[in-house]
């Protein structure tokens, strides 16, 4: 178990990176704290696999350091830094048994046989293998390989960090769940470092302590899920989590007030004169329809019921905004006004978040 | 499920079964056909059931040719399969040079039998061949024209010269099926690059492993051009194959019966290893299943 930490760490695939678009992986800072639990977030080819790729030691960073409890090991071989990974597709030795492939990284690491057996016993539990332990791997369903994936990244007790990269892919969905729910105790119990690499906002929200958002080969915002979703620090988080995801409009802002396509709104906090490309984002969750003068005026499209509440589609000059009304509300055609809850606007200038000035 | 029924489907196969019949079958019979009969000239044959049969079974000259044909299976199989896959194994991944590769790889496959054959004869040659003029001039002691070692090891060597590609093409396209992420979590088991071959690229590489075996040994086993180009079945019978035999007594001393019996009990031999490859082949798969 360590503390990572990242120095200027940057990745490009390039031999020869010229401008900052040729790096896969921008300039990044970074501690992972020893014993948390980190979900990286982010959609497909925004560099998530290179960072953790970058962390295990599949692969040398173009420039920047990574420290493993303020120990140098950019250069080590993945060997050296005694780390766990799964990978997003089953990887078993077809031709070993479950137990042997349980029991392989520890054989390779010549560990105590009588340690080996009782570990592996362990683990098998934990995935819910015991039964088929002295089955071949050849043939076992995805699943059950990639369950074995992931019990051969468990069974080292001793290993730095655990990393996963997008591993519940091929699972069903209530062995997800379970599984999902299963690393998470792990991770109670015995207190590993972990990553956990995915582009499902579900998976990483209930997975981790806090969140990494990656955008565009940049860590953009980390958090908790309370944060991700009440201060999106960069337009992207706003958009990317929640169902579905933040409203953004563009506006011009002035002290507490917020003008959108000519229409007042107020925004309850001081933002001084913010320059740029402004927007104003409001997630759907805070946002009520309304019929009469005030507020923005809006048609309805559409409204879709996803059973624990209504969907509002509806249209602001040509600017799709989502609103959400409660399962129980009545939607009628002359509602065509939408207000926000002050509390949940944030103002973003060139898609970063402009703090509030404290009064 | 009621499944129409269409005789006239039948029409369908006729000309495959017509093919097949001009192609295979009806040699094949001839060939059958000779094996029961005996003739003293003049297109007259009368029958002798399985005399030819029993005859061939009692002779020393088949055995012996039978044993020189297994042994050289045995011994280009051992060399090849090797080779071959250490060669794979070594080959560039990708890029400019893995493709140099796969060219100069495939170049000794392209090369029609007979000019190989008479390549490595001209290449053993001790007056002008590169090969055994240089040998020669070391002072070693080799002819392949009167030098049963000499005659064997010759080849033998041209056998993988020619083909050590095709098993090291199988095994590469079955190493390049691979994907990254098994050699990555070898890594991070810590595993050896013993460990990595055995259990990761061996039991991947298995299926085209089969077929190259399969190739292989059907080919080799049939052998007949370029030994006989290079040493003509000799000195004296040592490189005389089954197929060299064959052809000296179907051909060479026009006993027809004799070598019709002969030539089905071989073709019985390959067809019976080639079941058991192919049993062996579905099966690998399936094993372990349950």
């Amino acid at each position: 178990m360590a503390k990572i930490t990242l120095e200027n760490l940057a990745h490009s695939y390039l031999p020869n990176p010229k401008s900052e678009d040729d790096f896969a992986l921008k300039e990044l800072n970074h501690d992972w704290v020893d014993g948390e639990a980190y979900a990286l977030l982010g959609a497909s080819g925004c560099g998530k696999s290179t960072l953790l790729n970058i962390i295990s030691g599949l692969l040398h960073p173009s420039q920047g350091r990574i420290l493993f409890d303020d120990k140098d090991v950019t250069m080590s071989p993945t060997t050296q830094r005694n780390i766990a990974q799964v990978f997003q597709f089953p990887v078993v030795y077809d031709t070993m048994t479950v137990r042997d492939n349980l029991a392989f990284p520890l054989r390779n690491r010549r560990a105590d046989p009588a340690y080996i057996k009782d570990r592996v016993q362990q683990i098998a539990a934990m995935i819910g293998m015991e039964a088929t332990l002295d089955r071949k791997a050849r043939g076992l369903t995805a699943d059950a390989k990639q369950k074995i994936s992931l019990g051969r990244g468990m069974v080292r007790e001793d290993v730095n960090a655990l990393l996963f990269d997008e591993p519940l892919t091929v699972i069903d969905p209530h062995m997800k769940w379970e599984l999902r729910t299963q690393l998470k105790s792990l991770h109670h119990e015995f207190g590993h470092t972990m990553i956990y690499v995915t582009h499902d906002q579900t998976e990483a929200l209930t997975f981790a302590d806090k969140v990494v958002v990656m955008y565009d080969g940049r860590v953009v915002q980390m958090g908790t899920p309370q944060q991700l979703f009440e201060t999106p620090e960069h337009t992207f988080v706003g958009y990317f989590i929640g169902s579905p995801g933040m409203n953004l409009l563009s506006a011009t802002v002035e002290g507490n007030t917020a003008v959108v396509g000519g229409t007042q709104i107020p925004l309850g906090k001081a933002f001084g004169a913010p320059t740029g490309k402004i927007e104003l984002g409001v997630r759907p969750e805070f946002t009520s329809l309304a019929s009469g003068d005030e507020g923005l005026p809006i048609t309805i499209k559409r409204v879709e019921d996803v059973g624990r509440h209504k969907i509002v589609r509806a249209d602001f000059n040509g600017t799709e905004i989502n609103i959400l009304a409660p399962e129980g509300a009545t939607i009628l055609p002359e509602m065509n006004r939408v207000i926000f809850d002050p509390a949940g606007i944030n103002i973003y200038s060139d898609s970063w978040r402009v703090a509030p000035k404290v009064a | 499920m009621n499944k129409a029924v269409n005789q006239k489907a039948w029409f369908l196969i006729l000309p495959v079964l017509l093919l097949v019949a001009f192609s295979a079958v009806i040699p094949l019979m001839t060939v059958v056909n000779y094996s029961v009969q005996d003739t003293f000239g003049s297109n007259k044959f009368f029958w002798v059931g399985l005399e030819w049969f029993e005859e061939m079974l009692a002779s020393e000259r088949m055995w012996n040719a039978l044993g020189r044909q297994i042994t050289f299976s045995a011994i280009i199989l051992a060399i090849e399969i090797p080779l071959g896959i250490f060669v794979a194994l070594n080959m560039p991944k990708k890029g400019f040079w893995a493709s140099l590769c796969l060219v100069l790889m495939s170049l000794p496959l392209l090369i029609p039998w007979n000019v190989v054959g008479t390549i490595w004869q001209i290449f053993g040659r001790v007056d002008i061949g590169l090969l055994g003029y240089t040998l020669s001039a070391l002072g070693i002691d080799y002819n392949y024209t009167q030098d049963f070692y000499a005659a064997w090891i010759t080849v033998i060597v041209m056998d993988v010269w020619h083909w050590t590609s095709l098993v090291a093409l199988l095994a590469y396209a079955g190493l390049q099926s691979i994907p990254d992420a098994y050699y990555q979590a070898a890594k991070i088991d810590q595993a050896s690059r013993l460990s990595v071959f055995r259990f990761i690229e061996l039991p991947k590489i298995m299926g085209v492993l089969m077929i190259a075996i399969l190739l292989r040994f059907m080919d080799s086993f049939m052998i007949y051009t370029e030994p006989f180009v290079v040493t003509g079945g000799g000195p004296g019978n040592s490189t005389t194959f089954l197929s060299i035999d064959l052809v000296k007594m179907a051909l060479g001393q026009f006993d027809l019966g004799p070598a019709a019996a002969f030539s089905i009990m071989y073709y019985l031999v390959i067809l019976l290893v080639s079941y058991v490859f192919y049993t062996v082949m579905t099966n690998l798969d399936k094993r372990d299943g349950h």
